[in-house]
């Protein structure tokens, strides 16, 4: 075989595992020959392959809250503090009788209207994915895809700048949410697909109760990880199989941007 | 003394938290089974979570951590199974692997077709498959794995090597299995 004795340490050079001096005199000798400089080249091909192909699994967004919440620290209460709680505890519950008919229905009906607004994006987002052509502006230059927008929805909005991001904008279209015009952005992510949605808050009649910002659906209600919020006067919603992580970068993207 | 152990618990939170992800891919790969690897997640952290006292600061989270992981992996009813299948020290069967034949459809097969990776990953026994991993995915040095496999240096490179050719050898095979 050809340079064998090189040949059998290349995989520890391209690990980088070799002593320093090994390491100049590999990379001259890997420059000078055709045969090594090829192996090498279809090993790190290799290599790369790997790396990509077994980072498979993703934890769902339900199995990480349950991890951080069985790692968090509970708090403390000292005896002084156990008998104010006690106290207040005794008026909640006093306040809370009388309450507890109207709360439970309102706060009911706001969970029925989240779960609604969800489940219609979590719809938008497969069916534009399941969609032979699910961009109606294919570029990844925000400048591009945004002005794109002008004249078709009633507001305007920034896209972040996605340098020194692991994102990239595959492009956009038009949406509608309960009969209102928004804006379908969709990103990657190591093969994810994650959607934005922006709609002009004042419109949608879909109004989202207080704290749903705070209170994303479990994965059971919802098989996607999903970020809210609102800023300026705009609802975004951010969905997709990637994980919380990914989710909850590209939302602080949106908000350094907006 | 309270205060100190909330003190540790917190930090735990702090180094443990960051590898979440990259544990339970792991986890994943292992087991072969999303609920096990679950499992095995919440395993190691309450074992770590218990054991964080006996954790050095300033030596490394991450090996220690993956250590616990696979610690309890082979303990486990599917761990015991892949590891009595398979016997785990395969340092001596470097003659039974045949050579590796390249060829151009091989080479562009391997570069071309992640899917393919994947299967041939998940088919090497668990010594070759957990050492490739935390080499090409996790990235850690070969004094890493060797903390967290607890196998000398020496042997985290020809264990490395051997199943860098069983690896090629398996994507050779599906290789021949499609061309037929």
């Amino acid at each position: 075989m050809v340079c064998e004795s090189w040949t059998e340490k290349l995989d520890t050079y391209l690990d980088g595992e070799l002593p320093e001096v090994e390491m100049r005199t590999f990379d001259a000798h890997v420059r000078s020959c055709t045969f090594c400089s090829a192996d090498a080249l279809s090993r790190v091909q290799m290599k790369r392959t790997i790396q990509v192909a077994g980072k498979r699994f993703v934890p769902s967004a339900d199995f990480r809250r349950r991890m951080e919440q069985s790692i968090t620290p509970k708090p403390k209460r000292s005896f002084r503090l156990g008998w104010m709680f006690a106290a207040a505890a005794a008026v909640i519950l006093v306040v809370g009788a009388l309450t507890s008919t109207y709360v439970g229905n309102r706060s009911g009906r706001d969970l029925a209207y989240r779960d609604r607004v969800f489940s219609e994006i979590a719809d938008l987002h497969v069916a534009t994915l399941a969609s032979s052509s699910p961009v109606d502006v294919i570029s990844t230059d925000r400048h591009t895809v945004k002005p794109w927008f002008q004249g078709k929805i009633p507001f305007a909005f920034n896209l972040p700048e996605l340098q020194n991001s692991e994102f990239s904008l595959l492009g956009g279209r038009m949406t509608y949410l309960d009969q209102t015009p928004g804006a379908h952005l969709i990103y990657d992510v190591r093969k994810h697909h994650i959607s934005v949605f922006v709609f002009q808050e004042r419109t949608l009649s879909l109004k989202l109760p207080a704290g749903v910002d705070e209170n994303y659906p479990s994965p059971k209600q919802l098989p996607f990880n999903m970020e809210t919020w609102s800023q300026g006067g705009i609802r975004y919603f951010v969905i997709g199989d990637a994980s919380a992580a990914d989710i909850d970068s590209l939302a602080k993207l949106f908000k350094a941007a907006s | 003394m309270r205060i100190g152990s909330e003190l540790a618990t917190g930090s735990f939170e702090q180094l443990a938290m960051p590898h979440f992800e990259r544990l339970y891919n792991f986890a994943c790969w292992l087991t072969h089974d999303r609920q096990e690897a679950e499992d095995l997640v919440q395993e190691t952290y309450a074992k770590a979570l218990k054991g964080f006292s006996s954790f050095q600061p300033g030596t490394n989270f991450r090996a220690w951590i993956y250590k616990i992981l696979r610690n309890a992996f082979l303990t486990s009813r599917t761990g015991l199974k892949a590891t009595a299948t398979v016997p785990l020290d395969l340092e001596g069967e470097e003659q039974t692997l045949p050579a590796v034949m390249e060829t151009p459809e091989s080479i562009l097969l391997q570069r071309s077709d992640g899917q393919l990776v994947q299967q041939a990953l998940e088919q090497l026994p668990v010594a070759y498959r957990e050492v490739l991993l935390l080499c090409e995915v996790e990235e850690m040095s070969y004094q890493e794995i060797s903390a967290t496999l607890s196998i000398p240096m020496g042997t985290v490179m020809s264990r490395l090597s051997r199943a860098r050719r069983a690896l090629r050898n398996g994507l050779q095979q599906q290789f021949a299995k499609r061309m037929n």
